[in-house]
């Protein structure tokens, strides 16, 4: 069973690497090496805070469209090229098929994600060793206690390590995402349908706390509002709870416990969706 | 059809289960001060995309932005668009030291030159004013930066400095270098800085002779120019006997 998921698991990733979504390693590469570049005229504090900022928020909205756009067009592409006819008609479950195509995009964010994250840190601790270097050299007439007080204040601003399990949050979001996107793709007749309603989930998920809260706590809104507010609630994830990686690198100290949370909250969240999206897929007619 | 009206329902009743788990991580970061972006105010400051972008998770990125154009608006000298931009960067970023410290210093420092320097505006008094305006811009954007990060020291040193070259508040100067002193991250120089400006308090003089001789008495290291001026004038004005005051020869 598991050998088979494998099998289509890795087709899947190969099949995603031919289509070169890769190139957006190399978008991401050009706006981090460019931007450290042109922030250079910055004083090294700004520097590495809006390195951090750009770096990541690059990594968050790489994966989130690298999610929405490989998942949208696995299933439709497979009945288009007639290889899910092929693959069915073989001893493999509906769920199996489903399954191995999921975890080959989870696979190619995770491949995404890694290198991006590489090259993040390659960028960041070049720039941190030259100012470093900079900051010897400026001191190198001073004592001995001035010279580390400078070099202490530029290794205060350098990355502490919560920049990681926020970038463990922003893949835990881009496979909440790609699951939510194979759900909505068994029951979508386009990978256009398919990606613009991912678009629009994607913004109303990032607005759900708020509808959720004015929901819970408003008493005066009329039912028509309450009911518009509580589908909303009910029915789209909270993407503003992955969205952790602001307040980190603003150096706002998030408890373990929280991204623990967070964690088994989108643990869940890939459940359910992938769930819903068997069912729905083991119904459809092909 | 029926299958798909079936998948919703199931996200409904999972959606009616993930309710609390969602509500009590919303209430744990809001504990932790990590800030909900959802509201009008910052929508106003930052317009319709800036939002919709903050919105979408990339309030950092949006805020980078918005501090770049500042400082362009900086080497343009459009100091009512650095004021306006700067006030968006720290609507979005409220917990980065950094800017809040840059924001009051392109006030306090460099637009109030610019104020006082202003060859269109005749009127000295109105130069003056003007000046006096950017200060007190300045020292809104410190005291707003420390409401947001009480732990920064490097926040409440910006905040002293201005109070010593700018207003001339020599007791507040010294409440924020001593406040700062005892922040993790603070500089060497606080505790030092904290009594030289305690030295220029009228009334408080023997405080800030108490405070000066404990550094002196720490040795070499703390023994600088300053120090032991500002430690003679006070032997002096509190009349310390010959025997009780610093050797000559370091003054």
């Amino acid at each position: 069973m598991s050998a088979r998921i494998f099998a289509i698991a890795r087709n899947t990733l190969t099949e995603l690497t031919r289509q070169r979504v890769f190139y957006v390693l190399l978008i991401f590469a050009i706006a981090l090496i460019g931007s450290s570049v042109f922030l250079a005229r910055f004083s090294f504090q700004q520097e590495f805070q809006i390195l951090k900022d750009v770096s990541l928020g690059a990594m968050s909205i790489f994966t989130s469209l690298l999610a929405i756009v490989a998942t949208a067009r696995l299933i439709s592409q497979d009945i288009e090229d007639r290889t899910v006819y092929t693959i069915l008609a073989k001893p493999v479950p509906r769920w199996e098929y489903l399954l191995g195509k999921l975890l080959g995009v989870l696979l190619l964010l995770a491949i995404s994600i890694a290198v991006m994250t590489l090259l993040f840190l390659f960028i960041f601790q070049a720039r941190e060793q030259t100012v470093l270097n900079e900051t010897s050299r400026q001191f190198s007439a001073a004592p001995h206690e001035q010279l580390q007080a400078a070099l202490d204040a530029v290794r205060a601003t350098a990355l502490r390590h919560d920049v990681f399990l926020a970038v463990a949050v922003i893949f835990l979001k881009a496979c909440l995402l790609a699951s939510l996107t194979l759900f909505v793709s068994t029951f979508a007749t386009t990978n256009i349908f398919t990606i613009v309603v991912m678009v629009a989930v994607y913004f109303i998920g990032h607005l759900e706390s708020t509808a959720r809260e004015y929901w819970l706590t408003q008493q005066s809104a009329s039912w028509l509002a309450k009911s518009f507010l509580a589908i909303v609630a009910l029915l789209f994830p909270d993407l503003q709870a992955f969205n952790l990686v602001d307040d980190t690198v603003a150096g706002v100290v998030i408890p373990l416990a929280l991204f623990a949370k967070t964690a088994l909250l989108g643990f869940f969240y890939i459940l359910i969706y992938t769930l819903a999206a068997t069912f729905v897929f083991y119904g459809k007619e092909l | 059809m029926s299958r798909i009206a079936f998948a919703f329902a199931m996200l409904l009743v999972f959606g009616v289960m993930k309710l609390p788990a969602e509500h009590a991580i919303a209430l744990q970061r809001r504990s932790v001060d990590v800030r909900d972006i959802a509201n009008l105010d910052l929508r106003e400051k930052v317009g319709q995309l800036g939002f919709v972008a903050a919105l979408s998770g990339f309030r950092a990125v949006v805020a980078d932005f918005l501090f770049i154009q500042a400082y362009v608006a900086w080497e343009r000298t459009e100091w009512g668009r650095v004021l306006l931009l700067l006030r968006q960067v720290t609507t979005l970023q409220p917990h980065v030291p950094l800017f809040w410290d840059i924001a009051a210093w392109h006030m306090a420092w460099n637009a109030s030159s610019a104020a006082m320097n202003d060859s269109s505006q005749l009127r000295l008094a109105l130069r003056v004013k003007a000046q006096r305006e950017y200060f007190a811009l300045g020292k809104d954007f410190l005291e707003r930066g420390i409401k947001n990060n009480p732990d920064s020291a490097q926040l409440y040193e910006a905040l002293a400095r201005l109070c010593h070259d700018k207003l001339n508040d020599h007791a507040r100067a010294f409440e924020c270098y001593a406040k700062a002193a005892i922040l993790p991250g603070a500089h060497a120089y606080d505790r030092r800085f904290a009594a030289y400006e305690l030295s220029y308090c009228d009334g408080r003089e023997r405080e800030a002779y108490e405070k000066l001789r404990a550094l002196y008495d720490e040795g070499e290291n703390e023994r600088l120019p300053t120090l032991l001026k500002r430690l003679k004038f006070l032997e002096e004005k509190l009349t310390i006997p010959p025997e009780q005051r610093i050797p000559d020869r370091e003054n």
